[in-house]
């Protein structure tokens, strides 16, 4: 039974609260139950923020996650925030792109993304967090590519301009060997 | 019922309360529910209502009053200092038997406090934060869905008893995304006439006067009479409560809220670890379920029930204590100022045996 704990963190601004509906939005196209819970505050480009997901097959009672199985950290003072908490064999994947740091604990999987770069591979820096979230799906097999997909292309139905952008991010994040 | 899409409790509630018959919103914006004013604000005027942002918490209440008092379906929200604001105003909506729906997306106090999810106001909703002889409806709902059900049919029970009905949540129930479905919109045209409202259809007729003064002792005795009938009728009907693996429970947690979901996973955590935990989790805050507490604490094997809350002092303990009646342990944990227990905070306080 899949039930799977995501903390993703980062500044404000760089699609952490983003990168988390789409896990969500992911979830509900397969039929999965999800809770995506942001931390809440006066926050803005360039402080922090961090979700809550959980991905469930059954209902979701608690939506407050004090041992991730993921943590994603798009920036270094979201890595050293939550790292001890992971669980042990859980999965860190780590923005390399800002973060220079190496993740110390060794029970854990970690995956190193260079964002930023693969995002401009795919012709729109804003992609950062797609890249993440296909590096996501890959590590962790909670959902399918399928619905990732299926996800972007709802959420961006209005502007179906940035779609083979977004696309072309999660593919180079998905097949980070 | 529609298909399952992922909405925050704020703008949930805002599409439930208008597809249950909600025409009138009247707000002044506050964290954490400033979605339900800025859904309302886009949403109220696609199906021919009216959005006002007033001037302030007490003006916005006031326009309730004078729209319920036409017989009008309305509506207003806030968060903790803002709902102290309009407390003058609900207990002369209360006082002049009129019907609305207020939401509470409460935020920690006392004073400005902070903006992060607390049960603070538990107090202030069940007891009548405004002056005299009053009760609100008050539901204290879990989930996003939870949320969507008892919105959409806030109006008709509000009408039923001509009375406020209260949605209590909190910062976490207002921000939090879930998978809803969505009930069909009412069609509020085949709502029976309001004999009682000053819709000036009675023109020449009987006046109908929308009131809340009465000077004489007798004739106002006699009203907070009329008033607590409702009152009792009520707490007859509309007992909502959640019983979950109480049954064969050695101990019980009892939480509302979203603080209630933290505890179902406390409860599945210890399960697994075969110790007998269940929750009682009271949807209707107003009137209190205390008949399921009596029933479970008249079970030899429950030892002790564990009341947990977001509230240092606690609150709602206080209502579990008057349904316990003395018959078994009733301790307590708390966390304040925002901050929120985990469920595998509530499974350490089990087992420490506090």
């Amino acid at each position: 039974m899949i039930n799977e704990k995501i903390i993703v963190a980062g500044f404000g601004g760089q699609g952490v609260l983003s990168l988390g509906q789409f896990i969500a939005y992911s979830a509900i196209h397969e039929g999965k139950e999800v809770t995506w819970l942001p931390a809440y505050g006066p926050e803005m480009r360039g402080g922090t923020a961090n979700c809550s997901v959980v991905v469930s097959d059954e209902t979701v009672a608690s939506p407050i996650i004090s041992i991730p199985d993921t943590l994603i950290a798009m920036n270094k003072p979201s890595l050293y925030k939550f790292v001890d908490r992971v669980k042990p064999g859980g999965v860190i994947i780590v923005n390399s792109s800002l973060i220079t740091d190496k993740v110390e604990r060794t029970d854990v999987k970690v995956l190193y993304v260079d964002a930023g770069a693969l995002a401009i591979a795919a012709g729109n820096a804003k992609t950062a967090n797609i890249v993440v979230l296909g590096a996501y799906i890959k590590a962790t097999g909670v959902i399918t590519k399928e619905s990732a997909i299926a996800a972007i292309e709802k959420k961006f139905s209005d502007k179906p301009k940035v779609i083979p952008a977004n696309i072309k991010a999660f593919e180079l994040g998905y097949n980070i060997e | 019922m529609s298909e399952r899409e992922l909405m925050k409790g704020n703008e949930a509630i805002a599409e439930a309360a208008i597809r249950g018959g909600c025409r009138f919103f009247f707000g002044y914006p506050i964290t954490p529910q400033n979605e339900i004013p800025e859904y309302m604000s886009a949403r109220l005027p696609e199906v021919g209502g009216v959005f006002i942002q007033a001037e302030s918490e007490v003006s916005a209440i006031n326009m309730v009053y004078g729209a319920a008092g036409v017989g009008a379906r309305a509506m207003t929200s806030s968060s903790s200092p803002g709902i102290s604001l309009k407390q003058e105003g609900i207990s002369y909506i209360a006082g002049a038997e009129l019907p609305c729906v207020i939401v509470n997306m409460v935020r920690c106090g006392p004073g400005l406090g902070g903006i992060q999810p607390s049960q603070g106001d538990y107090f202030q909703s069940v007891k009548g934060g405004g002056h005299g002889d009053y009760r609100m409806l008050v539901y204290g709902p879990s989930t996003v869905q939870e949320a969507v059900e008892l919105a959409y049919s806030a109006f008709d029970k509000a009408e039923q008893y001509r009375l406020p009905v209260m949605i209590l949540g909190d910062g976490m129930l207002g921000q939090i995304m879930e998978p809803v479905s969505l009930p069909e919109m009412k069609d509020i045209s085949k709502l029976p006439r309001k004999e009682w409202a000053a819709d000036g259809s009675h023109i020449g007729a009987d006046r109908k006067i929308i009131n809340s003064l009465y000077i004489e002792p007798d004739i106002l005795e006699a009203m907070n009479i009329k008033l607590n009938n409702v009152y009792i009728d009520m707490s007859k009907n509309e007992v909502m409560c959640e019983e979950y693996l109480c049954d064969d429970a050695e101990i019980i947690i009892t939480a509302y809220g979203t603080v209630g979901r933290i505890a179902k996973s406390s409860v599945q955590m210890l399960r697994k670890e075969g110790i007998k935990a269940g929750l009682i989790r009271p949807i209707t805050l107003y009137p209190f379920p205390t008949q399921v507490y009596a029933k479970h604490v008249a079970r030899a094997e429950l030892k002790n029930i564990l009341c947990v809350e977001l509230s240092i002092a606690g609150q709602m303990i206080e209502d579990v204590r008057l349904s316990v009646d003395g018959k078994k342990p009733v301790s307590y944990f708390g966390r304040g100022g925002g901050n929120v227990m985990s469920a595998e905070d509530i499974v350490k306080v089990i087992k420490e045996g506090r």
